[in-house]
């Protein structure tokens, strides 16, 4: 991976990029999300931990609008989150997405998926897109399988193209969604090896992941999440060594055991 | 034999006014029930209770209903095809033809929507979720993610849709075109003795026509199966 590509995202660094007041959330009687308060600045890691349905992937997914919210305001470099329609679709491109079950589509090949989006969305010309799609297969290191189809690679290779896929939209932010929880272990470092370097280069990520290890070195930030509320947000330094809350304590008393 | 034989240009003249309801509603029924089942899935509501609409009262009229309906309900009230009348050599394509050919468009589109919608339902939500979240608007997602993979898992029930508006086309005979059903009555009428052989042949066409469509269907079928 070569650094200065991602230069201009690390541009005004520090700057709030996306900025969630008061958000509510509930799925019927099931209160979601409460009370969401959260800043990420530009060029931050924040990593969100917290149990099963604690609510931290419905957070993620409510940043590019993919879950509606109920109450509170979504603002993404200073702009609201607009409501169904174009813009809305010009604010998702400019919000990088990976998905735990990669969601590579199914009837293109390795490169058709990735220069989708700068074609279609972007307007790129058809030559110009596959350059820079080889350029991020390269980087995410599946460049040589650009023209299978996405049943053809391992689960590993699979989420790396999807990663490129994003990251061909050049957007301002990554969200990731359980990026790792579908793969198999030997897998795992793979993706978390292209995750850690997009983050070594300055790019503003929003990682919800049960992997601790990329929490203790990638994250600048990390926030626990526990019945829908945010518990704690502490330096990934502070929290795993020394949680405030109980909600915490608990449970990383009960991942960190083994 | 000779009733078929003699008359055999009238035969193959009956069986392309056949075809020509066949494949000209087939086309435009795939692209009405493509958008139809589009609506269905859409974001406004209205159009989504629109798009039902259509598909529950035209799925739950006889064909037979429709195509009179169009044939000489839809006149009195002002819509008609008179301007359509076009002719290849013995071929001539009439307002009573487009009439049928309306018939079975809207008729089938149903079909095609509901079959096009269970191919839709079987592409995995995180398919058009990927595609949103790249930028694409809804059309786009439909267009370049959802509909093509719909369209492989609906290639089955589509062809079935298509073989029936292939019989169906013979309900047209009732309503003065001349295609094959028509033809076979009144070979029927004018050869009382060779009754059995008359329908034989006739079915024995229709049977292959069938046939060379769901050949095609398979093909399409095994073609998309990768991915």
């Amino acid at each position: 991976m070569t650094a200065q590509e991602s230069a201009p995202a690390s541009a005004g660094r520090g700057e709030p990029l996306v900025v969630l007041e008061d958000v509510q959330k509930h799925f019927g009687q099931l209160h979601a999300l409460k009370d969401i308060d959260l800043t990420v600045t530009r060029g931050e890691v924040v990593v969100v931990i917290g149990p099963s349905g604690s609510g931290k992937s419905t957070l993620c997914r409510t940043i590019n609008r993919l879950e509606t919210i109920d109450e509170g305001t979504i603002t993404l470099d200073g702009q609201p989150l607009p409501q169904e329609g174009k813009e809305l679709a010009a604010l998702r491109a400019e919000v990088g997405m990976v998905f735990q079950s990669f969601n590579l589509f199914a009837h293109k090949t390795i490169l058709e998926n990735v220069t989708l989006g700068p074609i279609k969305v972007r307007g790129m010309k058809k030559d110009a897109a596959e350059k820079k799609a080889r350029e991020l297969l390269d980087r995410v290191g599946v460049g040589h399988q650009a023209e299978k189809y996405p049943a053809q690679l391992s689960g590993g290779q699979q989420q790396r193209v999807a990663i490129a896929r994003a990251l061909a939209m050049e957007p301002k932010v990554m969200l990731f969604d359980e990026p790792t929880s579908a793969l198999d272990p030997e897998m795992i470092k793979e993706v978390l090896d292209v995750m850690v370097s997009l983050a070594e280069q300055g790019m503003t990520m929003v990682v919800v992941t049960h992997e601790m290890g990329f929490a203790r070195t990638a994250a600048d930030r990390v926030v626990f999440m526990a019945d829908g509320a945010i518990v704690e947000e502490n330096t990934p330094e502070e929290f795993f060594t020394n949680p405030s809350s109980d909600r915490a304590k608990d449970f990383l008393g009960k991942i960190l055991k083994h | 034999m000779d009733a078929v034989l003699d008359n055999l240009d009238a035969v193959v003249r009956a069986f392309t006014y056949t075809l020509l309801l066949f494949l000209i509603s087939g086309v435009l029924s795939l692209v009405l029930g493509t958008a139809l089942a589009a609506l269905r899935v859409g974001p406004v509501s209205v159009l989504r209770l629109a798009a039902s609409a259509y598909v529950t009262i035209v799925r739950n009229t006889p064909l037979l209903i429709v195509l009179i309906f169009f044939r000489i309900a839809a006149p009195k009230i002002g819509l008609n095809f008179n301007f359509v009348d076009v002719q290849f050599g013995d071929i001539r394509l009439n307002n009573l033809f487009t009439a049928c050919v309306v018939g079975l468009t809207v008729y089938t589109a149903a079909f095609v929507c509901e079959a096009i919608r269970s191919g839709i339902n079987a592409v995995q939500l995180g398919q058009a979720e990927a595609a949103r979240a790249i930028g694409l608007p809804f059309a786009g997602v439909m267009r370049e993610v959802v509909l093509p993979q719909a369209f492989r898992a609906s290639v089955p029930p589509l062809a079935s849709v298509q073989i029936a508006l292939l019989k169906n086309t013979t309900v047209a005979g009732a309503l003065g075109v001349f295609e094959a059903f028509a033809r076979m009555r009144s070979l029927n009428n004018d050869y009382a003795t060779q009754r059995i052989e008359i329908f034989l042949v006739f079915a024995f066409v229709f049977v292959v026509l069938v046939e060379v469509l769901s050949f095609i269907a398979n093909r399409l079928e095994r073609r998309w199966r990768i991915a």
